[in-house]
């Protein structure tokens, strides 16, 4: 077996690195554009350039002027103040399934043939990326077991809100569009199951879970009526328990005339073992740069597969992407569409990645991910178990957990006085990448969401609960230690946190900053 | 893969040894004990339906490059494709950056462990309000589209306003993802323009203007290939109406032409993909949102936004989250709109971009680009039946009408293919008062050569 390493002398890269502005000397630059011909100069009279009055630019232009060495030199430094999935024991990032992405895709998507063709070439000059788009539809279909896809919303909280366009145009198409007006969803839920249905128009009712950990399913019940559109719900929620009542909430739902929408942002470890449509829902989403092996790329680029039944694919954006047996074409003939969230056809780099992916792994090799998640998840729920000051949601209720789960500090807090953030920080020092608490508001106190998902062997998985227990410990002997940590990652703990909260001195630009410190 | 005889490589604990020593420490005798959570009438029965692996990755490598060879390129072939995604030039340095497992893998760190990736943001959003003079700017969205969106429905919040008017000419495309973001409680209505010109009629923009008008969006460089010169007026007019304006921009232009804060915009929004990333059949793409830094515009950004503040360590820049309690992460429902994943990586691309370039690259850039495109509207309009329907001076993209020459546009690029030039983007669908028009990109990638290949095979063709 391979050695399990705790990084103790961990040292992250740290350059002190100033803003590129700093790096300015007036006169230099980094590149130049492609000079302009003679023969075209030649060509054309001195005013047919001549810009609008009003228009030419009159105001300065203050950006950097940097020569292409120290520009390089400076992204190159700020990418190792970065802590990667690809380089870092990254099952920190729960809920975000932080999968090895393979370095084959990038090589793909570098390819002419991909890099270099435009969305608005005519369908024939394209028909290899449109295959792409075809096939690794029906891989998506045959997860979800739903009768067609849109590829198009660039992202998991866009394909929700993809979603809750479609529950409206279904509504509006019934007459009923006022009359149902509320989305039901559960606490547990990502925060876009009720932020994206409220930005559509609708009121959201949040339910919370029952003394298993599950959502209510009384309070479901209780919520159902005629104003219902729809319920946005995740399953497993976001804490890693499987919702045994998936089917009668559908049933519920359905029974008032809402539709229901399954969040699978967490579908990595259901892989060919359970679905959509087995649960009853009329609509689905996976995030394709999570559960599909793409890379997140420190928040996108990424892309929300959007499915639904038959009856409700009329709805779904333009175009869609279909094949008349020897053709790929692009459907726009679609008059109840709800038209379009996002220009082209999709997050096409992330498509083509997940579609390479989905062919290397195929059938066996998707429900292999899904079974070796679940057994990495409990694996190190069996070692985290039996560390002093570490707790998990709704433990002891008896149910075994799936692909993920929510920790707790909260016994830390007690004696100690020490929390997430401050673990958080301390492990950062033992190269451990920042891991995911929790949404707002924090049900489970003090949280750390951990999904160990099929990349990462068994020594990872003991490295971090080693490196948990060590830093536990150390908040019980040498509290301070950890109020003041992290020591060895790019940055050290920050000061005037409400500062960032304060108009007067929040800076998002440079310029901004100069201006509020007087520079 | 029946039969398997290997460890997969991306699937370490596969490994049966390893699997049965993980199994047996947690006292089961198979996964099937784990999946028992999950009720058996909501398990999958049946198999997926789904190719078999391919299972070595130089197979796959072949796989999908024989896929991706049957695509035309604008490598091999001459592209005039513009309109939302641009030819450019994309450096290789800006390739390196992106390339970075870094970069391309991290996610939601904190700035403890992801300090290069806030800097990098900090610094793209820096640049970007250089660009457009404003002070503050979003971590970027997901394309033009919806920073346009997310900006009026921004707007609508802070006057409390709900009806948004918008030039008649900008991007239909835009436009239907500007409505679908808009609904249920703000209405969009379109300001009429003049069809030879590509202005918006002011007089109709001062007839639609109300106490109902929340704001006033136009796009600059015009969609159909002119340059809005009464900016100035439109911002001005909106202002007088009590309404915000919000001008869309490609941001390669403003080397040359006047960032929208100095002609009173209140918020500039536009493309990054002209900004160093490739046009990936519509993969570069991602949007930004700029506007002043005062809380009354700050305050209503749904998008992550990434600050300067100190640490313990005296002299060390510091990132944070900037008004985090906005957001849906923080305030789920009650927050602003929705956030999510949605295209950080290129935003960094656009900031290694933005810093090559500089001032002086920026203007070089847009001065070279004007000339080409003046240099092909020119040659193209002395070919009979070819006419350049909208007058003035263009960037990039321009209109070519065919009209005349009894072909229609897609007649043209059929034809244009065997001369390896991909044609510009059919336009009559969408503006019917054009006719068999298309639309035209040129950037600097375009050489007199490469020029003079379209203007002679139009020539041929049209004939």
């Amino acid at each position: 077996m391979a050695k399990v390493k705790v990084r103790n002398n961990f040292q992250q890269a740290r350059w002190n690195e100033p803003v590129i502005y700093e790096l300015s000397t007036p006169g230099l630059r980094g590149i130049i554009p492609p000079l302009v011909e003679d023969a075209i100069e030649a060509g054309i009279s001195e005013d047919a350039c001549a810009l609008p009055d009003g228009l030419k630019r009159k105001s300065s232009l203050d950006l950097p002027e940097v020569a292409q060495k120290q520009v390089l030199e400076h992204f190159l430094h700020l990418s190792q103040e970065t802590m990667g999935a690809n380089l870092a024991n990254d099952m920190s990032e729960g809920t975000c399934t932080m999968k090895y992405n393979p370095r084959l895709c990038e090589t793909l998507v570098a390819n002419p043939g991909f890099a270099d063709i435009h969305p608005d070439q005519d369908v024939d000059t394209v028909q290899g990326i449109l295959k792409v788009y075809y096939d690794f539809e029906h891989v998506v279909k045959e997860v979800s077991g739903l009768d067609k896809f849109s590829l198009q919303p660039g992202g998991g909280n866009h394909a929700v809100y993809t979603a809750a366009s479609v529950i409206r145009a279904y509504h509006e198409s019934r007459g009923e569009a006022e009359q149902r007006d509320e989305i039901i969803t559960t606490i547990f839920s990502h925060p876009c199951d009720s932020a994206c249905p409220a930005t559509a128009g609708y009121k959201v009712i949040t339910i919370w879970p029952d003394e298993h950990g599950m959502p209510d399913y009384e309070a479901i019940k209780a919520a159902a009526n005629e104003h219902t559109a729809a319920i946005f719900m995740t399953n497993p929620e976001d804490i890693g328990i499987y919702n045994i009542h998936a089917d009668k909430i559908v049933e519920t739902i359905h029974a008032v005339g809402g539709l229901c929408f399954y969040d699978q942002a967490n579908a990595n470890a259901f892989l060919g073992i359970a679905r959509a449509k087995e649960a009853g829902f009329d609509m689905c989403h996976f995030n394709v740069h999570k559960t599909f092996g793409t890379p997140h790329g420190g928040e996108g680029p990424a892309c929300g597969a959007f499915g639904v039944r038959e009856s409700l694919a009329k709805f779904l954006p333009v175009p869609t992407v279909e094949f008349d047996g020897n053709h790929y074409y692009l459907d726009y003939d679609k008059p109840e569409s709800i038209g379009r969230v996002r220009e082209y056809i999709g997050q096409s780099a992330v498509v083509l990645k997940a579609y390479a992916w989905s062919m290397m792994m195929g059938a066996e090799g998707l429900k292999e991910c899904a079974e070796i998640s679940v057994l990495n998840n409990n694996y190190m729920l069996n070692l985290m178990e039996k560390i002093p000051g570490v707790a998990h949601a709704f433990q002891g209720n008896g149910i075994i957990r799936q692909e993920q789960i929510r920790y707790s500090f909260q016994p830390l807090r007690e004696k100690y006085d020490i929390g997430s953030d401050d673990m958080n920080c301390r492990m950062g020092d033992y190269g451990i990448p920042w891991f995911w608490s929790s949404h707002h508001p924090w049900v489970i106190p003090e949280p750390m969401t951990i999904e160990p998902c099929e990349s990462y062997t068994k020594e990872n998985i003991e490295e971090y609960c080693k490196v948990v227990e060590t830093v536990a410990k150390e908040a019980a002997e040498t509290p301070e230690l950890l109020k003041n940590a992290p020591y060895n990652t790019a940055m050290h703990r920050r000061i005037k946190e409400e500062e960032l909260d304060d108009p007067e001195k929040w800076a998002l630009t440079w310029r901004a900053y100069k201006r509020k410190h007087s520079l | 893969m029946s039969g398997k005889q290997f460890v997969h490589p991306y699937i370490p604990n596969s490994e049966p040894a390893v699997k049965q020593q993980m199994l047996d420490a947690i006292g089961m005798t198979s996964v099937e004990d784990i999946y028992q959570g999950i009720p058996e009438h909501l398990r999958f029965k049946g198999e997926m339906q789904l190719p078999d692996p391919i299972i070595s990755e130089y197979s796959c490598q072949r796989h999908v490059e024989g896929l991706l060879n049957q695509n035309r390129n604008a490598k091999n072939n001459i592209c005039f494709l513009g309109g939302g995604t641009w030819n450019h030039y994309v450096p290789s340095v800006v390739e390196t950056i992106m390339e970075r497992d870094e970069f391309l893998t991290c996610y939601v760190g904190d700035a403890y462990t992801d300090h290069g990736k806030f800097q990098a943001l900090f610094e793209s959003s820096s640049m970007l309000g250089d660009l457009t003079g404003f002070e503050a700017c979003n971590t970027p969205t997901y394309d033009w589209a919806n920073a346009i969106a997310i900006a009026c429905r921004m707007t609508a919040r802070a006057n409390q306003r709900t009806e948004i008017l918008v030039a008649g000419n900008m991007s239909p495309d835009r436009l239907m993802v500007v409505r679908n973001y808009c609904k249920p409680e703000i209405t969009v209505t379109k300001i009429g323009y003049d069809k030879n010109t590509g202005l918006m009629d002011l007089d109709d923009l001062k007839a639609k203007l109300s106490d109902k008008t929340s704001a006033v969006y136009f796009e600059n460089p015009v969609y159909t290939g002119s340059l809005e010169s009464q900016a100035a007026a439109i911002c001005a007019a909106a202002k007088s109406a009590g309404a915000y304006s919000i001008v869309g921009v490609d941001p390669t232009s403003l080397g040359i032409l006047e960032a929208p804060a100095a002609y009173g915009a209140d918020y500039a929004v536009g493309e990054i993909q002209p900004l160093g990333l490739h046009m990936s059949y519509g993969g570069g793409i991602g949007g930004f949102i700029c506007t002043k830094d005062d809380k009354e515009f700050v305050g209503e950004f749904p998008s992550l936004l990434f600050g300067l503040c100190e640490t313990q360590q005296e002299g060390e820049y510091g990132f944070g989250e900037v008004f985090y309690e906005r957001t849906s992460y923080a305030s789920r429902e009650k927050g602003k709109d929705f956030i999510g994943t949605t295209t950080a990586l290129h935003g960094i691309a656009a900031a290694v971009y933005m810093a090559l370039m500089g001032p002086q690259g920026f203007k070089e850039l847009g001065e070279g680009i004007l000339k080409r495109v003046a240099y092909t509207k020119k040659k193209l309009s002395e070919i009979p039946g070819i006419k350049i329907p909208v007058s003035g001076c263009s960037y990039c993209d321009f209109l070519v009408d065919f009209t005349e020459t009894g072909k229609t546009v897609a007649e043209i690029n059929k034809a244009l293919l065997d001369y390896n030039v991909l044609g510009g983007k059919y336009m009559g669908g969408e503006f019917p008062e054009y006719g068999q028009s298309a639309l035209y990109s040129v950037t600097e990638v375009h050489t007199v050569e490469d020029l003079d290949t379209l203007i002679g095979a139009l020539k041929k063709i049209c004939a």
